[in-house]
């Protein structure tokens, strides 16, 4: 029984043992010297981790006694999670490099958070839920901090974190709620005990857990922190929060809603649908007055939470399906992009104004038409996949009902395309002057090539993830 | 045979549109003009070796979707062999007179090329007639009736340098699209009725249709009735007639060989064609059958009077032929649509040729086309001469009064109608006879109006022009002498065939008849074909001297109409879709055409005669006579100078309120309201939001924790809320 149990959480136990091995030795030995191989070591687990998961396991199996649940929707979330954590590792190594902020602790922060990201898509049980959220908490904290020596990094973390231990606080009391009125903490005995109706103390509960777990996916109003941790943090950290930990919590979402209060879908997507709508609208609006890139992709990607809402919003199996492609094509944009934003630099010092690719596509003019093409994507213009992810969600909203919610997604993706048509409008029509120089490591320009391509060659068939997701939905929907 | 003549023009189109920059220009125009003559060739074949059986040959299938199945065929009878012959014959002269007509072309820049899409136009136009004529289905020929549309938009305006062409094609175009909405709806009720859009089924389902209703905003409509009129109003926008013929004259903007083919042979008869085409459908819509009537009738005089007046040459051409539609359209509207075919077969050459012949006057005068400065042209251009005076005479009905046929073929063909229309009887068959036979005097007046403007009397204007007035070449010519032919003799030959008695005509068209009083007993095939065969041997008695005998012979069926038995008399009796054209058993107009009264008979000569006399005294004898006349009825004169004010009144009714609500909407609505909206949206009140959220971030973590402990209000309240709901 233990074994087989022990046997299902492989994966999070190898890393879980990696990371405490690496700080050992690194504390024994000569610390940061190892550092880059550790990332390519780490990197290469993680994607190996990815690839395990992806190729085996079979069906839904259930470990210490439902509390770990390890189910197609749970697999195809953690490869999404490991493979963009490997892909963000890799592109942001030259940049920690370079700032002399390449620690041994950073890969294996990234590993832990990681793991607790994987705990948090399988849980299948309140304590579970909050373990995996806080390991993954916790680890980013300490990440968004790495810049010690730097008042703007540290103020990210420190604001970060308290703002993080509030929306703990929600999330914990909110779970209390619902073990208090439901008489178990696990999914299972939840949606046996809301079968047939929820009583107003469950849906107090309910309200208080998606308040916390908003807070994760940055939806608005619970993403206030969002702009400052983003500008602030080590921009090789910001692009891990802008993709791992949105999917990691996504899929946390996603399993509370449906497995525990899968059969009073009505209770709660009213409540998503506002966030949904919430974020896309806050997200365009408020992305159009930024200057900083960094700021402007954390409303981009509180306006893309907002989409991956509305799919989740729509309470179908359809729904979560649209939900897992939106979110498996919105981290490729975002590890694309964010290999760009990693290496714009001016005389060896990193610029993150946008007005600073001005005339970037005279001088850069491959790089410059991979950013039109990620930016394209972003935006959801045709026939980039970005717009395949838009169509999926909106068609599920609409087939649910959400007529006006689709409407008004509709209405926010206009209003956001300006921003991402600014950036390119900078970099194809805007004067010449000094600006970046365009330099990129090696693993930053394979990584901006990858994605643009992906968004071009996506096209044909999304490269299969449609499918993918929609068995994976199958699983979690029932 | 029929595939290769229908899909000749098409390739001859390709090739010279296409690749003519690979095989030269001249080239190219050989190959399209080479393709036509070919098709020309075998459209004869078809027609005299045709004998009146329909067939079809299916090509593919177009469309098949649920009970809509639509084969790409051609479908040969009667009509369509009439119609292969006038169209490739008069496109493939017309292809030849081109290579002299557009041989230099002051519209276009030195070296321009220009010829080779005048020729893949011209075949592409000839391929498109073709496919309208051989559609088995509506929805074949209505993709021909749009093809020829869209040509003949093209070649109007082929010199799209000059604004007035560009307008007049426009113009085309749309009033075009006012009859295709109506004909649309046609097909539409015919689909909707009776399943099907394929001849062989809608065409016998005419007399099942007569019985059945259209229901239209909360009125019965008689669908016989209903279905012939949207049809005939679309064939009225195709064919000029009354109230949507303003684009006809403005066409004339195009280059003259296109004039030539498209609105004067070909296109302009496909509103008769597609008439007689669902004749089973009309003979029993009596109300559309009248309208057509009435309205035909009306283009015949009003188009006349118009012409009376007019300077330019082509537009006195142009209303002739407007006028000479409303006669076929007469003898379709009472029922004898053999005879309008006929006149549909000899205007086809005699007009064709006037138009050329007007070509090569206007190439010898340097394109001037005003009348008022030609004058004595007849020594200069002689040959051109002859045959504007042989298209004249065709035109204007010369012939031998009382023996029906010898004659020039207008002669033949246009007494048939008026003969026709009397037969018809009524109010309505005396006021379309009169009309006719007043049209018939304008007709004749015009068109010698036309000769001694242009031949006779004293050089006036531009002496340059007149000195260095030239005969043209051989290639323009050359068509000229073919068409004379057919200008001449098509009449003669073919009277009986058209307009015979009901036994030859019935053969000619494949339609079933019987001896008069059998007829009850002949609806069987077998019957039919064994009175069939009884016919034969009935006409083999007149056979050598059918023709000439012919007043004697209407003379005799008089007689025996009247005694009701006596020697052969036939009456139609095939069912609705049998044949080429359909004629109710109950349709006796062909049989009291052939024995209207001598004076009836007389009267378009004798019309004809006054408008030649007429012409003559005041063009001639008295010169100063027109401006004295015009003086004297200046209001008519002027009502007439400006075409009954049809283009000031639909000017006032449609386009300037068209104009207006276009400009409203585009100013106010899409301007002002839908530009301005998003603008303001854009550059005001999202600045303003973001503007807002731009200062929620301030950056205290108190806010940030305020506005998440609002948020949760928020959802709260909202799950409470729908919470029992």
């Amino acid at each position: 029984m233990f074994a087989s149990d022990i046997a299902i959480l492989l994966p999070e136990i190898v890393l879980s043992v990696f990371a405490m091995a690496g700080l050992i030795a690194a504390v024994y030995t000569s610390k940061d010297g190892m550092a880059p191989a550790l990332v390519w070591l780490t990197a290469a687990l993680l994607a190996l981790m990815g690839i395990y998961i992806g190729l085996t396991g079979e069906g839904s199996q259930v470990a210490f006694d439902g509390m770990f649940i390890n189910d197609g929707f749970a697999r195809f979330a953690k490869v999404v999670i490991l493979l963009s954590a490997a892909a963000i590792l890799l592109i942001g190594k030259d940049f920690m490099q370079r700032d002399d902020l390449l620690r041994f602790e950073y890969p294996m922060l990234i590993v832990l958070a990681t793991v607790g990201m994987m705990v948090m898509v399988s849980s299948g049980n309140l304590m579970t839920l909050y373990m995996g959220l806080e390991l993954q908490s916790l680890s980013l904290y300490v990440v968004a901090a790495m810049r010690r020596d730097s008042v703007r990094s540290t103020e990210a973390g420190l604001k970060y974190f308290v703002l993080g231990a509030l929306s703990s606080g929600i999330l914990l009391y909110g779970a209390s709620l619902t073990y208090g009125f439901a008489g178990t903490a696990d999914f299972a005995g939840i949606v046996a005990a809301v079968e047939g109706g929820a009583s107003l103390g469950l849906i107090f509960g309910l309200a208080f857990m998606v308040a916390g777990l908003a807070f994760k996916v940055s939806a608005a109003p619970f993403h206030m922190w969002t702009p400052d941790v983003y500008e602030g943090s080590p921009t090789p950290v910001t692009a891990f929060f802008a993709t791992a930990p949105k999917m990691a919590a996504m899929g946390l979402l996603a399993r509370l809603a449906h497995d525990a209060f899968g059969s009073v879908v009505s209770d709660w997507q009213q409540i998503i649908a506002l966030l949904a709508v919430l974020s896309m609208f806050l997200g365009a609006i408020a992305a159009i007055g930024q200057t900083d890139i960094k700021r402007l992709m954390a409303y981009s990607s509180i306006s893309h939470m907002g989409f991956a809402l509305m799919g989740l919003a729509a309470g179908t199996e359809q729904g979560v399906s649209a939900m897992l492609i939106y979110m498996a094509i919105y981290v490729t944009m975002n590890v694309g992009t964010f290999a760009f934003i990693l290496s714009m630099q001016k005389d060896g010092r990193h610029v993150t104004n946008i007005s600073s690719l001005n005339a970037f596509s005279t001088k850069e003019p491959i790089k410059a038409a991979a950013i039109l093409i990620l930016m394209f994507s972003l935006a959801g213009v045709p026939p980039m996949v970005g717009f395949f992810g838009k169509y999926a969600v909106l068609l599920a909203a609409v087939d649910a009902g959400l007529n006006l919610v689709a409407i008004l997604g509709v209405v926010a993706s206009v209003i956001g395309a300006f921003y991402y048509l600014r950036i390119v409008y900078f970099m194809y029509f805007g004067e010449e002057r000094e600006g970046i120089d365009g330099k990129m490591s090696p693993l930053a320009y394979a990584g901006l090539m990858a994605a643009a391509a992906i968004m071009l060659l996506g096209v044909f068939n999304l490269f299969g993830v449609d499918s993918l997701a929609e068995a994976a939905a199958a699983t979690l929907v029932r | 045979m029929e595939t290769f003549l229908l899909f000749l023009p098409l390739v001859g189109a390709i090739i010279c549109g296409f690749s003519w920059r690979l095989i030269g220009e001249t080239a190219a125009c050989w190959v399209a003009t080479g393709a036509l003559f070919l098709s020309c060739i075998l459209s004869w074949f078809v027609f005299l070796g045709f004998d009146g059986e329909t067939y079809t040959r299916d090509l593919f299938t177009w469309i098949a979707s649920g009970t809509l199945d639509t084969s790409w065929s051609v479908r040969i009878d009667r009509l369509t062999a009439i119609m292969l012959i006038v169209i490739t014959t008069v496109s493939a002269l017309v292809h030849l007179y081109s290579f002299g007509y557009m041989a230099h072309d002051e519209h276009f820049r030195e070296g321009e090329s220009y010829r080779p899409r005048f020729f893949a136009y011209l075949s592409f136009f000839t391929f498109a007639m073709l496919s309208l004529v051989t559609a088995d289905n509506l929805l074949q020929l209505f993709f021909g009736w749009e093809g020829v549309g869209v040509a003949s938009y093209l070649l109007i305006g082929f010199y799209f340098r000059k604004p007035s062409a560009g307008a007049a094609a426009m113009k085309a175009f749309i009033v075009n699209r006012v009859g295709d909405f109506a004909f649309l709806l046609g097909i539409f009720a015919i689909y909707k009725l009776t399943d099907s859009i394929n001849f062989s089924v809608i065409l016998a389902e005419g007399p099942h249709l007569a019985e059945q209703t259209i229901s239209f905003m909360g009125r019965e409509l008689n669908a016989a009735n209903t279905i012939g009129m949207l049809l005939f109003i679309g064939a009225m926008g195709k064919s000029a007639q009354l109230f949507l013929h303003t684009w006809l004259p403005d066409a004339m903007e195009g280059p003259t060989p296109v004039s030539a083919l498209i609105h004067a042979a070909t296109m302009v008869t496909a509103g008769v064609f597609l008439v007689c085409r669902m004749s089973p459908i009309m003979e029993y819509a009596p109300y559309a059958t009248n309208f057509i009537v009435i309205i035909g009738a009306a283009t015949a005089f009003f188009a006349a009077t118009v012409g009376l007046v007019q300077n330019d040459i082509k537009r006195v051409i142009a209303y002739s032929t407007c006028s000479q539609l409303g006669y076929m359209f007469v003898a379709a509207g009472v029922g004898v649509y053999s005879v309008a075919m006929f006149h549909l077969f000899t205007h086809a050459f005699f007009k064709a040729m006037l138009f050329l012949g007007a070509g090569s006057v206007i190439h010898a005068m340097h394109h001037e086309q005003d009348m008022r400065n030609y004058g004595g042209l007849r020594k200069k251009i002689p040959f051109t001469f002859a045959a504007m005076m042989i298209g004249t005479l065709a035109i204007t009905g010369v012939g031998i009064p009382l023996t029906g046929w010898i004659g020039f073929a207008g002669f033949a063909s246009k007494d048939a109608v008026i003969e026709s229309a009397f037969a018809f009887g009524g109010g309505l068959g005396t006021y379309a006879f009169w009309m006719l036979v007043v049209a018939a005097c304008f007709t004749s007046f015009y068109s010698w109006r036309l000769i001694y403007l242009t031949f006779y009397g004293k050089p006036r204007g531009d002496k340059h022009a007149h000195e260095h007035a030239h005969e043209s070449p051989k290639t323009m010519l050359i068509p000229l002498a073919v068409l004379a032919l057919g200008a001449v003799f098509s009449g003669a030959i073919w009277y009986n065939q058209f307009f015979g008695h009901t036994d030859t005509v019935g053969r000619f068209f494949g339609v079933p008849y019987a001896v008069e009083g059998h007829a009850d007993e002949a609806g069987h095939g077998e019957e039919a074909m064994a009175a069939d065969g009884h016919g034969e041997a009935a006409t083999d008695g007149h056979g050598e001297n059918a023709a000439p005998a012919d007043s004697h012979a209407t003379e005799d069926s008089h007689a025996a109409a009247d005694d009701g038995h006596g020697e052969a008399h036939y009456v139609f009796t095939g069912h609705a879709g049998e044949g080429a054209i359909h004629m109710a058993p109950d349709n006796h107009v062909l049989n009291d055409a052939h024995s209207v009264p001598k004076w009836v008979k007389l009267a378009p000569f004798v019309a004809m005669i006054i408008g030649f006399v007429t012409a003559t005294l005041f063009y001639i004898v008295r010169p100063t006579l027109p401006a004295r006349t015009a003086e004297l009825f200046q209001p008519a004169y002027q009502f007439l100078l400006n075409k009954w004010y049809f283009d000031e009144i639909y000017n006032w009714i449609f386009v300037i309120p068209a104009a207006w609500i276009g400009r409203t909407l585009w100013k106010r609505g899409d301007g002002n309201i839908i530009d301005g909206g998003i603008n303001g949206l854009a550059m005001g009140i999202i600045p303003f939001f973001t503007r807002l959220a731009g200062r929620a971030q301030s950056g205290y973590l108190f806010h940030y924790a305020f506005a998440m402990v609002l948020g949760i209000a928020v959802l709260i309240t909202i799950a409470t809320l729908s919470f029992g709901g």
